[in-house]
């Protein structure tokens, strides 16, 4: 394992995950369905966890990897409450365009 | 430690206390509970002592910080019971939610790893999530859930990955070895780039201008309760939490980053101010008068080894005041879809005492003597005088006479105009809770050293 990343070198992982992070970075500010919204804050969180393996490995340290667990848990128990607002915008509103959340203004 | 314990155990026992059918004693359960932690809480005052491999420090920091979050935490459960009184089925979800988030809350102020760090943060946002769209058939709050939501993992994920940026720079979590190493000559670029997005990702939580923009729609479409507790907890959590874990991993901030905090300050104050002139809605207002204390308590961070008391007074003096003036916008607005200035024309003869308090609470955040907010601005630009930012202090000292302006526009509603219809109903805990917060307030204002000296 360690010869692979001494192959490749941390770099290139860096500029993996810091890509991954901002697709999902112009995926949250430019569509419009909020699902796709979802899954682009998915892959900023993943894209983090994909580095934080990286590192873990690079330091030969198993806190990173832990660390990856607890990121995970709380990015599910965060999109369980996100579907769940999500349910509720779609009966009282019948779709799911975030373009159509714009009640609130000043 | 054992506040953490206590608080996690507290909101299991409210959960419990839903399956035996005892929806009733809930909340002066929870609040005698809180009331107990408290105790425990003070008690550890003093004491300097690390759990778990260092995951979490007991200091007076910690210690002070958390007795404020647990009063605040107290206030807010006692409005609970008339706010909540058309859903009494769902209390004992409403009450945990909110005991979890104070855990959260806690965790935030005592970590000493980023992973404890990471986690208090997201269950105070969780939390704050839920509470947002929880009148689940009103539109508006389903989009200010959505909103939250949102921008809130959106911030979440810049702060994981600075966490991972300062990991990979350090090789360790533990904020008391990250900045026995920042002190060291060599240090890669990640670790600077880290700390920037981390500290991108708790300003978005502070909603500091110019990540302010979610704030304003978030707060009006809440329902009211939870609008309190973000303007009032999560505002403060986040600021002590930035505060905290500025002053633990870099303890010299560098000359760049000192003029990125004064642009900021400058800009959350002005922006906040202006903005809160022109809006009808109390709510919203409120949000803008909060974005712009948010400016004034950035100030601190310039001098991160002498301010810790002048923070906690400031959040002090500031989350009272709020919990006063939220307290008597709750009466108000019950039963009515809307929070405009009209509901509070002509208060002050209908109830003249709501209306002394949310006057005595509006004048405490624009600044009037005798109230808490003048003292916490006077410490808070003497130190930043002191420090040698005039210009920063000037701009403050403006923006303070600007606030008036609309704080002001409020209080003269209530006195000037004449009453729309009659309000029948008098909800004691609404009252009460409106008069302690506003005597504490006073209190501390009359005798800042009772909270200055804590630190």
């Amino acid at each position: 394992m360690d010869s692979v990343l001494n192959q490749i070198g941390i770099e290139n992982y860096i500029f993996l995950s810091v890509a991954l992070f901002c697709i999902g970075v112009f995926g949250v500010l430019y569509r419009r369905n909020a699902i796709i919204v979802f899954m682009s804050i998915e892959i900023m969180l993943n894209a983090v966890n994909l580095l934080f393996v990286a590192f873990s490995t690079y330091h030969q340290d198993a806190q990173g990897q832990v660390f990856v667990f607890f990121s995970m848990a709380v990015a599910a128990a965060e999109v369980a409450v996100g579907l769940a607002i999500l349910v509720a915008i779609f009966r009282n509103l019948g779709s799911i365009d975030v373009a159509n959340l714009k009640n609130l203004k000043g | 430690m054992n506040t953490l314990i206590a608080i996690t155990g507290l909101g299991v026992l409210c959960l419990l206390f839903e399956i035996f059918n005892f929806r009733k004693g809930i909340i002066p359960f929870t609040i005698v509970g809180l009331l107990a932690t408290l105790a425990l809480t003070v008690n550890d005052y003093g004491t300097n002592a690390s759990f778990y491999n260092n995951m979490i420090v007991v200091n007076n920091f910690s210690v002070t910080f958390s007795s404020l979050f647990i009063v605040l935490t107290i206030f807010l459960v006692a409005l609970s019971h008339n706010f909540y009184e058309s859903h009494p089925t769902k209390i004992s979800d409403f009450i945990a939610i909110k005991i979890f988030m104070l855990s959260g809350a806690v965790a935030m102020v005592s970590f000493g790893n980023l992973a404890m760090f990471f986690l208090g943060i997201e269950i105070l946002s969780i939390a704050l999530y839920i509470l947002c769209a929880s009148d689940r058939l009103n539109l508006k709050s389903n989009e200010s859930g959505m909103k939250y939501f949102l921008m809130g993992s959106f911030a979440s994920g810049f702060i994981l990955f600075g966490i991972c940026l300062v990991y990979g720079a350090m090789g360790s979590f533990d904020v008391i070895e990250i900045s026995e190493l920042s002190r060291s000559a060599e240090l890669p670029d990640w670790f600077f780039i880290g700390i920037l997005l981390l500290t991108i990702g708790m300003l978005f939580k502070i909603a500091v201008v110019p990540f302010h923009f979610w704030a304003p729609d978030v707060y009006e479409g809440a329902p009211a309760l939870t609008t309190a507790t973000m303007s009032t907890l999560a505002k403060v959590v986040a600021m002590a939490t930035l505060f905290k874990l500025l002053s633990v991993l870099n303890a010299d901030i560098s000359e760049s980053f000192q003029i990125v905090i004064v642009v900021l300050s400058i800009a959350s104050m002005t922006v906040g101010n202006i903005m809160a002139l022109r809006q009808v809605n109390v709510k919203r207002m409120l949000a803008f008068s909060g974005i712009s204390h948010a400016g004034f308590m950035l100030m601190t961070l310039l001098t991160l080894t002498t301010s810790a008391s002048t923070l906690l007074y400031y959040a002090a003096a500031y989350s009272i005041s709020g919990i006063a003036a939220f307290a008597v916008i709750l009466y108000v607005c019950k039963n009515r879809d809307n929070e405009d200035i009209t509901n509070f024309h002509g208060l002050g003869k209908t109830n003249p005492l709501l209306a002394a308090v949310l006057t005595g609470a509006l004048l405490s955040m624009g600044g009037i003597p005798i109230f808490s907010g003048f003292f916490a601005k006077l410490f808070l630009f003497n130190q930043t005088i002191e420090a040698g930012y005039l210009v920063l202090v000037i701009v403050a000292v403006v923006n303070s006479i600007i606030s008036i302006g609309y704080y002001f526009k409020l209080i003269l509603a209530m006195y000037g105009k004449e009453p729309n219809e009659e309000k029948t109903g008098t909800p004691i805990l609404y009252y009460s809770v409106a008069v302690v917060a506003i005597v504490i307030n006073i209190v501390i204002g009359l005798f800042p050293s009772l909270v200055l000296d804590l630190m």
